[in-house]
């Protein structure tokens, strides 16, 4: 193995140009497949965040009075999933809103009826799904005193729903950008094969297997693989540095976004995909040419 | 013509013929070698000498016939049994064909790598057969650095350092020299004294006779004209 070994690596300096090449390829396909990685796992996170806020807004019937709320309040509380009950006077709630809209709320003072509901505000458990948050709020829904439920989390299940089909591209994305590192190790191998057939042909004669001559390809595509996965890795975490103090200081003061790099599970599945990919180009080509 | 020289030959081929896109370039040898021969093969261009060595280590097959090396036929030989049956000769061509991007060291280490030998008995027995081809202190210089005779020198010490069975010669001596070529003849000589069979094909027969004794076979457009034993007449 150790021969093999020694062999691919003079291999790859004799055809320096051509590995360059290849690794380069294979790591800017890895990146490409580890940037939707680390899309996906960060987008993963920050929606499970939000997925577990769950709140809802119970807005009560004009004809709801205080006296009531001690009932209203014990009903929701028992519900399977309810985490935590408030209720929100519609005195409370105009407060509120004047306090979100600081300097125009000139017009609310010109108000003769406070026009807002009473309102209970709950926190539902949430870990269950999308399905039984909705189960909780029809429930919900169905009490008398209820008027209507503002789920805030729908809309997080249409965005849902919509980065499901980001994802699909990005995996068909991923694929396609495999697949360029996969036709390019390819064709490597049949041109440095092609360079060397001379010297195939000598191995052959003085009694050379196929496994003989095959071992230093798949070595050097195994090191191809290894090295442009580890480079690609590389580039996007120089990327996700640079990414990451731009994001801070421009925009560190608007929104709290919490972006990791990939875990180390997600590092080492994308090392080996790109590892195998290396000696699989190998692989089919000289399948095919030593026939 | 049939040279039945006995039931014990390491190389036998019967009515083998060998047509290229319908030429023939073999038409009907059948010949036995026995073990420790020196057999020469002479003929003019085009008389099927390289082809009569081809056929034997199966970088051709034959269009009709059948050869036997120790028993084995040919014909039954599968891919994955080929190299094996490389590994029993020793070939020597007249293009010499080493790895230029091999030392000389590595090119004759080739012979003994491939069959699988442990390191430190490809180093000492590479060390060998280029101390006994005078080719030891060039073993770290690179095929083309090195005149033909001395290319030649080291395709014979690759041929003979797996210690094969069989030694194949297409024009060993044909693009060398009158000493480099002795160089290359002695060497052959050595393996034979051994008691290694030896097939040499070549135009320069009477370079090769001086040497050796042998049996001459003589190929004309792929028929076996005549096999004669010979004596060396000169030392």
């Amino acid at each position: 193995m150790i021969r093999y070994f020694q062999k691919a690596l003079a291999d790859i300096r004799s055809n320096r140009f051509l590995n360059l090449i290849t690794m380069v390829t294979i790591s800017l396909s890895i990146l490409m497949v580890s940037l939707c990685l680390l899309f996906f796992e960060n987008l993963d996170r920050i929606m499970d965040g939000w997925n577990q806020e769950g709140r809802a807004m119970v807005y009560l019937v004009p004809e709801f009075s205080t006296q009531m709320r001690p009932e209203l309040a014990s009903a929701i509380t028992h519900m399977d999933g309810v985490v935590q009950v408030t209720f929100v006077s519609k005195d409370q709630a105009l407060a509120r809103l004047k306090n979100q809209m600081a300097g125009s709320t000139r017009f609310l003072d010109t108000l003769e009826k406070n026009p807002l509901p009473h309102a209970f505000e709950i926190q539902i458990q949430t870990r269950e799904g999308f399905e039984s948050v909705a189960a909780v709020v029809r429930q919900i829904e169905s009490l008398d005193l209820v008027e209507s439920v503002e789920y805030n989390q729908k809309w997080l299940a249409r965005m849902l729903d919509l980065f499901q089909l980001f994802r699909l591209i990005g995996y068909v994305v991923c694929a396609l950008f495999l697949l360029i590192a996969f036709f390019i190790t390819a064709s490597t191998v049949r041109l440095v094969f092609h360079s060397r057939q001379s010297e195939v042909e000598i191995m052959r004669l003085v009694g050379a297997t196929d496994r003989f001559i095959k071992m230093p390809f798949y070595v050097t595509g195994l090191i191809q693989g290894a090295v442009g996965g580890i480079l690609g890795l590389m580039i996007l975490f120089a990327a996700y540095l640079a990414a990451c103090s731009g994001i801070s200081q421009s925009m560190g003061n608007l929104f709290h976004l919490d972006v990791r790099f990939l875990s180390v599970t997600a590092m080492g599945g994308v090392w080996v995909v790109s590892t195998f990919l290396g000696w699989f180009g190998c692989y089919l080509s000289l399948r095919q040419l030593l026939k | 013509m049939n040279l039945d020289t006995g039931k014990n030959a390491i190389i036998r081929l019967f009515n083998v013929t060998k047509h290229y896109g319908g030429k023939p370039a073999l038409h009907n040898v059948s010949l036995d070698i026995e073990p420790g021969e020196f057999v020469f093969i002479s003929g003019p261009s085009g008389a099927g000498k390289s082809t009569l060595l081809k056929v034997l280590y199966l970088a051709e097959t034959v269009s009709d016939g059948q050869i036997l090396i120790d028993g084995m036929n040919l014909s039954r030989i599968s891919p994955a049994r080929l190299p094996f049956l490389r590994r029993r000769f020793g070939m020597v061509f007249q293009d010499f064909k080493l790895i230029p991007t091999l030392t000389v060291f590595d090119n004759v280490a080739l012979a003994l790598e491939v069959a699988g030998k442990n390191p430190s008995f490809i180093r000492k027995k590479v060390r060998h057969v280029l101390r006994i081809t005078g080719m030891e202190k060039k073993a770290h210089m690179l095929p083309p650095t090195l005149s033909g005779g001395e290319q030649q020198r080291v395709a014979v010490a690759r041929a003979v350092a797996g210690d094969p069975d069989i030694i194949l010669a297409d024009e060993p001596t044909g693009s060398l020299d009158q000493v480099s070529a002795r160089r290359v003849l002695e060497i052959l000589l050595a393996y034979h004294k051994k008691g290694g069979t030896i097939l040499v094909a070549s135009h320069h027969l009477q370079q090769l006779q001086t040497v050796v004794t042998g049996r001459s076979i003589v190929l004309e457009k792929g028929r076996l004209i005549s096999a004669t034993r010979l004596e060396p007449y000169a030392t």
